[in-house]
């Protein structure tokens, strides 16, 4: 199954025999105080300087989010939109959990984008699935409901069912469909991404859907996150993973999921790694 | 063992998280006749302060905590009839919820074993908290301060919502209020009308005491 998202002029494909999708989290002011009061000024040039990191960090998408409370979030996330895609020719993860934000960045986009994020909850469906089927994008999922987040793999794989029917009946194509199979701190609890790596699994083997989460959830609250991070992700990519949002500028973590592409068999004859390793080389 | 040696040890291993054994020198403990007072006071919640304090300083981290304060709760749970028979007055109650359209716990989680580590008494209303639920919990539990979390900008407006309701309810001077959560600011705090915001858990902890100090001397 391929997911196929694009910008004006650049196309990325998300499937489980293609190299593994990057998407740049770093466009995102939660817990970033300076970039808020900026973005509450209406002074985005922070988002230059974020873009620029990204791409050169390798990332294949971008995500931007601009929940900034008290301010106008649609209006922002349209502006930070435009801007991006002046900026970079990038695929954009458009990332919001208002509604009229998602519209209004989906209205301004140019190419097919991936949106973040939706729950199984019926009335975040009810809203949220008609934006994806007007734009056509893609949409990512989180099996979670109004009651809770499930921990155990085989209860998020009841949400999971409950996203795909409601999502065919849409009459949204599947390869439209990603979900997120909730990756949570290992600080928390030393069982969180056993269940994570679990449900990706799971959801491979019954649907063979595309994949992205938070990967850098898993190491919050620990020290040496990105050797963490960069751990993490090669089991993920084994298990069925096929994109995650991350920061793309780590290189440890960057350089694994490139080295488990190789080692999978996405980056067949080492061409994109050995690419990279003359690239760095020469620089 | 003596009762200082228990002391010392129920300092050490709390910090450490070695749940049994804190249990172990607790029930010694108690068996010496050691007051529960002295224990809670002398061992526990000292240890859980440090605990506290060296994550403020980035010496501790998340599972540390979590197996600390572990460790606290199975003392805490011998101690608490006895502590309830000998009238011994609690830190304050701190009820707490993660707000109505959020399921999100795992940050309240660590701010209610923080709390309950400096000797709070912590009534923990769980996830898809509707402001009724918390109107009828401070009805029924009295407590000093209502702790409201949210992890979405899309449920952060609860915290509006339910102070509204709480002030409707006449009962809003009766309650410290604070608030918290990944994507909320102290500014955003002040919007809406809560008397505290703290960024992490033990700072959580210090806003609430500093809190109730002030409302007690009034």
């Amino acid at each position: 199954m391929h997911t196929v998202v694009s910008s004006a002029t650049k196309t990325v494909t998300i499937g489980h025999d293609q190299p593994f999708v990057i998407i740049g989290e770093r466009l995102n002011p939660t817990g970033r105080k300076l970039f808020q009061e900026k973005l509450r000024a209406d002074d985005l040039s922070t988002i230059e300087k974020d873009v620029a990191d990204q791409v050169a960090g390798g990332c294949d998408m971008l995500d931007v989010n601009m929940g900034v409370p008290l301010t106008d979030e649609p209006a922002l996330l349209a502006k930070a939109v435009q801007l991006v895609q002046s900026l970079t020719d990038l695929p954009i993860c458009i990332d919001s959990s208002v509604i009229e934000a998602l519209d209004a960045g989906l209205a301004v986009y140019e190419g097919k984008a991936l949106v973040n994020s939706m729950t199984g909850e019926d009335e975040r469906m009810d809203l949220i699935l008609p934006l994806v089927k007007k734009y056509d994008a893609a949409i990512l999922a989180l099996p979670n409901d109004e009651i809770e987040i499930p921990m155990l793999a085989k209860d998020r794989m009841v949400i999971v069912e409950k996203i795909v029917r409601r999502v065919e009946k849409e009459g949204i194509p599947l390869e439209n469909l990603l979900i997120d199979p909730l990756a949570m701190p290992v600080g928390a609890d030393p069982e969180n991404v056993k269940n994570t790596l679990e449900t990706i699994y799971q959801i491979k083997e019954k649907y063979g859907l595309n994949m992205s989460l938070g990967a850098s959830n898993v190491s919050f609250g620990l020290p040496n996150r990105h050797i963490l991070n960069a751990a993490f992700m090669p089991m993920a990519m084994a298990m069925g993973l096929t994109s995650a949002i991350m920061d793309g500028r780590t290189p440890e973590v960057v350089q694994a999921v490139r080295a488990a592409d190789l080692l999978l068999g996405l980056d067949q004859w080492g061409a994109n790694w050995i690419t990279q390793f003359r690239a760095s080389k020469e620089a | 063992m003596t009762p200082d040696e228990i002391l010392t040890e129920l300092y050490e291993r709390t910090m450490e998280g070695n749940a049994p054994r804190v249990l172990e020198l607790t029930k010694m403990g108690l068996e010496l006749d050691m007051t529960p007072d002295s224990i809670l006071f002398e061992a526990l919640i000292p240890s859980l302060e440090e605990v506290g304090a060296r994550f403020e300083r980035g010496d501790y981290f998340v599972p540390e905590m979590l197996i600390a304060g572990r460790a606290m709760s199975g003392a805490l749970d011998v101690l608490r009839p006895l502590l309830a028979d000998t009238g011994a007055e609690t830190v304050g109650t701190f009820l707490m919820g993660t707000v109505k359209g959020d399921v999100h716990d795992i940050g309240k989680n660590l701010v209610n074993i923080m709390l309950e580590g400096a000797g709070f008494q912590v009534i923990d209303l769980g996830v898809q908290t509707p402001p009724e639920k918390f109107i009828d919990a401070i009805k029924e539990h009295q407590p000093d301060v209502v702790g409201m979390s949210a992890f979405l900008t899309t449920t952060m407006p609860m915290f509006k919502v339910n102070i509204h309701e709480i002030t409707k309810a006449g009962m809003r001077d009766d309650v410290i209020i604070m608030v918290g959560g990944a994507p909320v600011t102290q500014e955003y705090a002040d919007v809406v009308g809560a008397d505290g915001y703290a960024a992490d858990a033990s700072t959580a902890v210090r806003k609430a005491k500093e809190l109730i100090a002030i409302k007690r001397a009034k």
